[in-house]
């Protein structure tokens, strides 16, 4: 066992982790922070997505040991000071982004990336981004439509097939 | 997942220090091994991450050489080489998926060797040089079979140099369950010759198309290799893709990356 120190979402935490607990593990279950899903836990599925250091990763394909240090953000830093929804989530609920809610960690966690490196995506662009994030429901349309609604753009055309 | 000790060294020499224990394994960005760890096909006692030394990571230019440090992700190389070296950034966009790429490392994918890995296609069309802790080795004396390299026990990649081409591309038929190619191809076009290299076909992992390299280095544009085909022989046939398949992919994507590359 080693202790593992990581600010997440703007605190500093502490906890053990063995040299095989997953990132995912220690914020579930040593830090309880059970936001972030485990999906499929072979790093297909995305619903585990969390930001190291400003970047997407999946949390059950690092170690909690390789964190040690960094920043790291996850879907309960993610709504506003007040506690009212951030853009990309109140999109989500707009547009109905959501429908078992499973994967909607990941997915927000994967749209905050994007719209941060690519403020303004196209439709294809968001699509391409989430090829690492699968939806059970396969409720993808609206997903993509939250997002580009939570980028500021005109949604109205995208048909909801 | 087996038990093991987890090191996190800073420096190269700290790294190799900590991997010459008995049982000890490098861990690049883990998109490979951790899954293979979970599945219990590996039981290594100690892991040494290799993400926490500087001076392996990031892209930088010498000349006409790129040169890529081995803890470098797949996302930084697909950010850094988008200017100078298309084909490059291309191939490194392609892996898995966003957050792979954020993690995944070029060292790591070069030391597994997976017989389906994309940037072996672009290390044999260039002619890149591995730089290890102890040696550099030619890209051609590196790759050495399924899975297998010329590393030696605890030898770490410490970068990648790659002869930046006057054009080049990658094309890659995904396999759609996985996104590993089932065929790519990487062509490299230099003043004197052209690169072909092709991954995900050879049942000896990834290896050069010569007759193409000849044909398109008097003439680079796809009529050049429009008559010629690959032998299906030495090549993978498995439930994706019979080796004839995997022979007739080889020069559509031979061609298209011919008429791609910039």
């Amino acid at each position: 066992m080693a202790t593992v120190t990581m600010t997440v979402n703007g605190k500093s935490r502490t906890g053990e982790a063995e040299g095989r607990t997953l990132l995912v593990s220690f914020l579930r279950e040593e830090l309880g922070l059970t936001g972030t899903h485990v999906g499929c836990d072979t790093s297909q599925c995305g619903a585990c997505v969390v930001h190291v250091n400003g970047e997407a990763v999946k949390a059950c394909t690092m170690f909690a040991q390789e964190a040690d240090g960094a920043e790291v953000s996850t879907i309960e830093g993610q709504a506003n000071a007040d506690g009212s929804l951030n853009t990309i989530q109140q999109a989500f609920q707009d547009h109905h982004g959501l429908q078992c809610g499973f994967c909607t960690p990941g997915m927000v966690m994967s749209a905050a990336a994007l719209l941060k490196d690519n403020p303004k995506p196209t439709e294809q662009e968001v699509r391409n981004y989430l090829q690492g994030n699968i939806c059970r429901c396969t409720g993808y349309h609206n997903i993509v439509k939250a997002i580009m609604a939570a980028s500021g753009q005109d949604v109205s055309a995208i048909a909801a097939e | 997942m087996y038990s093991f000790d987890f090191e996190k060294p800073s420096t190269i020499d700290e790294a190799v220090a900590a991997l010459s224990s008995e049982g000890a394994q490098a861990l690049g960005g883990g998109q490979t091994l951790i899954p293979t760890l979970k599945q219990r096909l590996n039981a290594p006692e100690k892991l040494v991450s290799l993400t926490g030394i500087a001076e392996m990571k990031g892209v930088s230019s010498d000349g006409g050489t790129m040169k890529i440090g081995g803890g470098t992700t797949h996302g930084t190389v697909a950010k850094e080489a988008k200017g100078s070296f298309a084909g490059l950034a291309k191939l490194a966009s392609l892996i898995g998926d966003p957050a792979v790429r954020n993690r995944g490392t070029i060292g790591g994918s070069l030391a597994n060797n997976d017989p389906a890995a994309c940037y072996p296609s672009a290390c044999m069309a260039t002619g890149a040089t591995i730089r290890t802790n102890t040696r550099e080795i030619a890209a051609g004396d590196f790759f050495d079979g399924l899975f297998t390299t010329a590393l030696e026990e605890g030898e770490i990649i410490v970068g990648v140099d790659f002869p930046v081409p006057q054009a080049s591309d990658y094309q890659k038929f995904e396999q759609p369950a996985s996104r590993f190619p089932l065929v790519g191809v990487f062509v490299a076009k230099y003043g004197d010759r052209v690169g072909v290299g092709v991954t995900g076909a050879g049942e000896d992992g990834v290896f050069r198309w010569a007759e193409a390299e000849e044909a398109l280095a008097g003439n680079f544009s796809p009529d050049a290799v429009a008559g010629l085909s690959h032998s299906a022989d030495g090549l993978i046939s498995d439930l994706h893709g019979t080796a004839e398949y995997r022979a007739h992919l080889i020069g559509v994507l031979t061609k298209r990356a011919v008429a791609a590359a910039s």
